[in-house]
């Protein structure tokens, strides 16, 4: 290649890469207004503070060490080669040349859109736990779970450790985001209890309304574009034909699925409860995006609707089932990013990807999940026993946004 | 001097409003209200768990009259606000002993 279409294939690449990772930061507002619009008035104040700060949190602890124990080391194995560290390096102008297009994106675009995943991980874990959870103890468990549990299992896979040596395949992470936070997210509940007033002893399931379900829509849509930089920009190139053909078919097949799963989810909630059920669509999109992510890339758009479609209704009865179980998840996050994060790893079987395989497919779920879990629940019982990670039930009463920030969201509204 | 109190569906409070102005009503107080009546509210659904809203949005229209014009109110109130639906409402008549009209002092129906 000429020096100049390398330089100007580095700087498409690198761009898109940017521009991707962009549209994922801005899943962080569509977390928080989604959770925003499904918890009660008076949590709305906490669930807005917590989300800014976990995405900060985010940024601050993978730059300290989560990127070096991802991709710090030399590929392969169970153990990252480097701990902590700021290891963001740009190749220069003559290796890039010399690399003749080996290298064709910024090391610092990288470290931007690896960094971007692992607050969506973390913002994952926060509507699980909403409206009853200490905010400083939730934020106590974001440093470890963004500095440490999230960065080992991403290299194990992207960081070419043993996951991805065994053939498991995550495209752009329905199994190491989506599904790392909420099995997070699932330790976290158990320990923490359900909302006062959820379950009745004798098995009734109350229902706790969303305070501002306009929130909690447009929460929906900005998720949804955020998820063309998920999938889209993991496919980290698109800067010949071959590539840009593929992020097209990306972006194709993510607003496809999305689709899928929430007609499906509408029409499933409308058979079961005789009414169309808005937040389950909601759910049900966001289902149809998780299903796709493992691998957006090889169905025809008509199979991509048809495996968001298949992911959709699986959550509706996700949903449900949590609820028979007592796991009480105000948002959705345990169903919709890890039940059907689960069905996503294991769809990639029926797709196109020769190289899946249902053993190593369920490899890579077992592992993340019995990782995540084990060293979450045992970071949440130690926060638990040291600091306690509930609010009193007074206070839960009074609405978390007292005890807990000491303002209320609308101030102007009679409770 | 009667206090009439009506409950009515709030969507009906314009044509309440007109229908007794057109009888040369004063003034009437206005309140955003919930209660219940024979019903005990309704069910609504989320995420698959119905539940009781025990109380219903109403409108509260207070309207203070001299005792020839209760039945040409009540008729008015009556007629704007009906519906045949469940939950059009209720109409209350107490009487009053005495009405000041705070600017100017004025006592009795020359007050309303």
């Amino acid at each position: 290649m000429s020096p100049e279409l390398i330089e100007v294939k580095y700087a498409l690449d690198t761009f898109y890469f940017l521009i991707c990772g962009a549209l994922v930061m801005w899943m962080a507002a569509g977390f928080t207004m989604l959770e925003a619009g499904l918890v009660r008035a008076k949590s709305t104040t906490e669930i807005l503070t917590k989300n800014i700060a976990l995405y900060s949190i985010s940024c601050v602890m993978y730059l300290v060490m989560g990127y070096a124990i991802m991709y710090g080391g030399s590929a392969g194995g169970y153990l990252p080669d480097v701990w902590f560290g700021n290891i963001i390096s740009n190749s220069t102008a003559e290796e890039v040349l010399a690399s003749n297009g080996d290298i064709y994106y910024s090391g610092a675009s990288d470290f931007f859109f690896q960094v971007v995943f692992v607050a969506t991980a973390m913002s994952i874990v926060s509507g699980a736990v909403a409206e009853r959870m200490k905010l400083w103890s939730f934020l106590l468990f974001a440093v470890v779970l963004t500095g440490f549990i999230y960065p080992m299992q991403g290299m194990w896979k992207w960081g070419g450790g043993f996951l991805d040596a065994a053939g498991f395949q995550d495209f752009a992470g329905s199994g190491v985001v989506h599904l790392c936070g909420a099995t997070a997210a699932i330790a976290g509940v158990i320990l923490l209890g359900a909302r006062k007033g959820k379950y009745t002893s004798d098995g009734k399931v109350n229902a706790i309304p969303g305070s501002n379900l306009p929130l909690a829509a447009i929460g929906m849509f900005i998720l949804w574009m955020g998820w063309f930089g998920f999938n889209g920009g993991s496919e980290l190139k698109v800067s010949d034909i071959g590539e840009a053909n593929a992020v097209a078919d990306i972006f194709v097949n993510t607003n496809a699925a999305a689709a899928g799963g929430l007609i499906a989810a509408l029409i499933a909630s409308q058979l079961l409860f005789g009414k169309a059920d808005l937040t389950m669509a909601i759910n049900g999109a966001l289902a149809g995006l998780v299903s796709i992510t493992a691998e957006p890339l090889a169905w025809t758009a008509g199979y991509a609707t048809l495996i968001g479609a298949i992911g959709g209704t699986i959550v509706v009865f996700s949903v449900l089932f949590m609820d028979k179980i007592k796991i009480d998840d105000p948002v959705g996050a345990i169903s919709v990013h890890g039940v059907v994060g689960i069905w996503g790893l294991l769809a990639v079987c029926l797709s196109a990807n020769d190289s899946a395989t249902l053993m190593g497919q369920l490899t890579g779920i077992v592992v993340i999940f019995a990782w995540t879990f084990v060293t979450s629940f045992i970071v949440w019982a130690i926060i638990k026993a040291v600091i306690g990670i509930r609010v009193t039930e007074q206070e839960e009463v009074d609405g978390i946004d007292a005890s807990e920030c000491g303002l209320a969201a609308y101030p102007e509204f009679v409770k | 001097m009667k206090m009439i109190t009506a409950i009515v569906k709030p969507f009906k409070l314009d044509d309440v409003r007109e229908a007794l102005s057109v009888l040369g009503v004063q003034g009437v107080t206005v309140s955003e209200v919930k209660g219940f009546g024979r019903q005990k509210g309704h069910t609504e659904l989320y995420r698959g768990a119905e539940y009781v809203v025990d109380f219903l949005p109403k409108v509260k229209i207070e309207v203070a009259v001299s005792d020839e014009m209760v039945d040409g109110a009540v008729e008015a109130i009556t007629t704007a606000s009906h519906t045949g639906k469940i939950g059009d409402g209720k109409i209350f008549i107490t009487s009053i002993e005495q009405t000041i009209r705070i600017r100017t002092g004025e006592t009795g129906a020359e007050a309303l």
